[in-house]
């Protein structure tokens, strides 16, 4: 073998790199999150395997529809009516934003950004 | 054919995660197995390659040069394209590595009526080249936040500058349209541009499905077939293989597992492949070396070890011979000394 003395550390290098998801955890996987459910309310405008895929969509969704478009009416699920609003949909039931947004978020590191303009429940 | 072939073994690849984890227990399987088997391929193999490159020896100093070399003190030397000592040629390595300075000076030949040749700078293969590594590396770093938690502040910070734009939800990267931006022009290259598609084999055109269906597969799980992309099931996943505790906790939608599959098929095909470039440029001797063979002198590790063998010592070993054969020698054979032997024997 030639030039064994910048290949040898060079190659150490790069697998030390390659494997840096195994030094930094260090064999700690962490916590899954665990989101703080509502207690009294028993349903959400969608099952929850929808929202679980999208309720970006559907914020997105009432978002465009309501101020871009001004369209504030509400809709119907059940025979309960809802309003297009995160504020006074969502965290009317889902009160908590760091139990129950931040858990999933934080894990995953998605950054939405409702709270560019929403200002967040203090907590 | 030589596209055809790569392109319906990229779309097995998927059929078998597609079908596979349908089949009650192999989710652990794809999920599980494959993961570790592909990257013990990838690590190993790429050693292996880099050691069997190691092994091969360098006769000749050969650095490729295409600039004044260094020379007398009036003379200019250019020191980027005819390096003379190691940092010269770190600068140059450099340059190669992070900016492809040789396919800067990519050119196309065109022959007109007369006729006559010309040579004409083309930098697409360079702009495109460089759109997709960089769009790729982002990539990577993006995806370590599965891997690694608490998500460490370089990759949230490359994310969110990937969705700067905020198109959409799920926000929209710009790496995805990159990426697959470059991939399809080094692939409509290949098809379009007639010398190159003359000379392009089915290994170059699968690692280019493979990107493909890899960029696809992602894609269409982040943005269109979301359902049971369950993305805290997926990062348990993969913080447990690299704590080596994996888990699979949810139901994971079969998309993820092709996604999964290719990717792992992609670590496997590496070292064994073209793209072990990834290794191979900093082993490259036409650009590692220096210009400098008539400062230092490059010994050949092929060469045995000869010693020096002088007439006198040729003469001392064949005298004999030489004497029985007539050829004239400068030095006799020595007195036979025989009474001494004589009186040894008795």
């Amino acid at each position: 073998m030639y030039d064994s003395g910048k290949i040898i550390p060079g190659l150490i290098i790069f697998v030390l790199f390659i494997t840096i998801p195994i030094w930094y955890n260090h064999g700690d996987a962490g916590n899954a999150p665990k989101p703080e459910l509502p207690k009294d309310a028993k349903s959400c405008v969608l099952s929850a395997e929808d929202m679980r895929s999208g309720h970006m969509q559907l914020l997105n969704e009432w978002r465009d529809e309501v101020l871009r478009d001004g369209d504030r009416g509400t809709i119907t699920i059940d025979g309960k009516q809802y309003q297009k609003s995160l504020m006074l949909t969502c965290m009317e039931c889902h009160t908590s934003k760091k139990k129950f947004c931040d858990t999933c978020h934080d894990y995953a590191s998605v950054k939405p950004y409702c709270w560019d303009c929403h200002i967040a429940p203090v907590e | 054919m030589k596209y055809a072939f790569p392109f319906a073994a990229v779309v097995a690849l998927v059929l078998i995660a597609l079908i596979g984890v349908q089949i009650p227990g192999m989710q652990y399987f794809f999920g599980v197995v494959i993961p570790y088997l592909a990257m013990a391929l990838f690590l190993g193999g790429f050693c292996y390659r880099i050691f069997y490159w190691a092994k091969s020896p360098v006769p000749f100093k050969i650095p490729t040069t295409c600039g004044q070399g260094y020379s007398l003190p009036w003379i200019k030397q250019d020191k980027l394209e005819a390096p003379n000592n190691t940092s010269q040629v770190v600068a140059r390595m450099f340059l190669e590595i992070f900016l492809f300075r040789s396919l800067w000076r990519n050119t196309k030949a065109t022959v007109y009526d007369g006729p006559k040749l010309t040579y004409e700078s083309s930098k697409w293969l360079w702009l495109f080249g460089i759109l997709f590594h960089y769009s790729f590396l982002v990539v990577v770093i993006r995806h370590m936040r599965m891997f690694m938690e608490p998500v460490p502040f370089l990759v949230s910070f490359v994310e969110v500058g990937d969705s700067l734009l905020q198109i959409g939800a799920p926000t929209m990267y710009m790496t995805d349209v990159t990426l697959v931006l470059g991939l399809l022009f080094l692939f409509g290259r290949r098809l379009v541009n007639p010398h190159v598609r003359y000379i392009s084999l089915a290994n170059d055109y699968f690692p280019l499905f493979l990107l493909l269906g890899v960029a696809t597969t992602g894609i269409m799980m982040r943005f269109f077939l979301r359902t049971d992309v369950d993305i805290n099931a997926i990062k348990e996943l993969a913080v447990g293989l690299v704590t080596f505790q994996p888990t699979i906790t949810a139901k994971i939608s079969a998309i993820f597992y092709a996604h999964l599959f290719l990717v792992c098929a992609l670590l496997a095909y590496f070292p064994f492949s073209k793209l072990m470039h990834m290794g191979g440029v900093f082993m490259s001797p036409t650009r590692n070396m220096a210009n400098d063979s008539r400062m230092v002198r490059h010994i050949n590790p092929w060469n045995p070890d000869i010693k020096p063998h002088s007439y006198a010592g040729y003469e001392d070993e064949f005298r004999e011979d030489m004497i029985e054969q007539g050829i004239p020698v400068e030095k006799g054979l020595p007195p036979k000394p025989e009474a001494e032997t004589k009186e040894e024997a008795e």
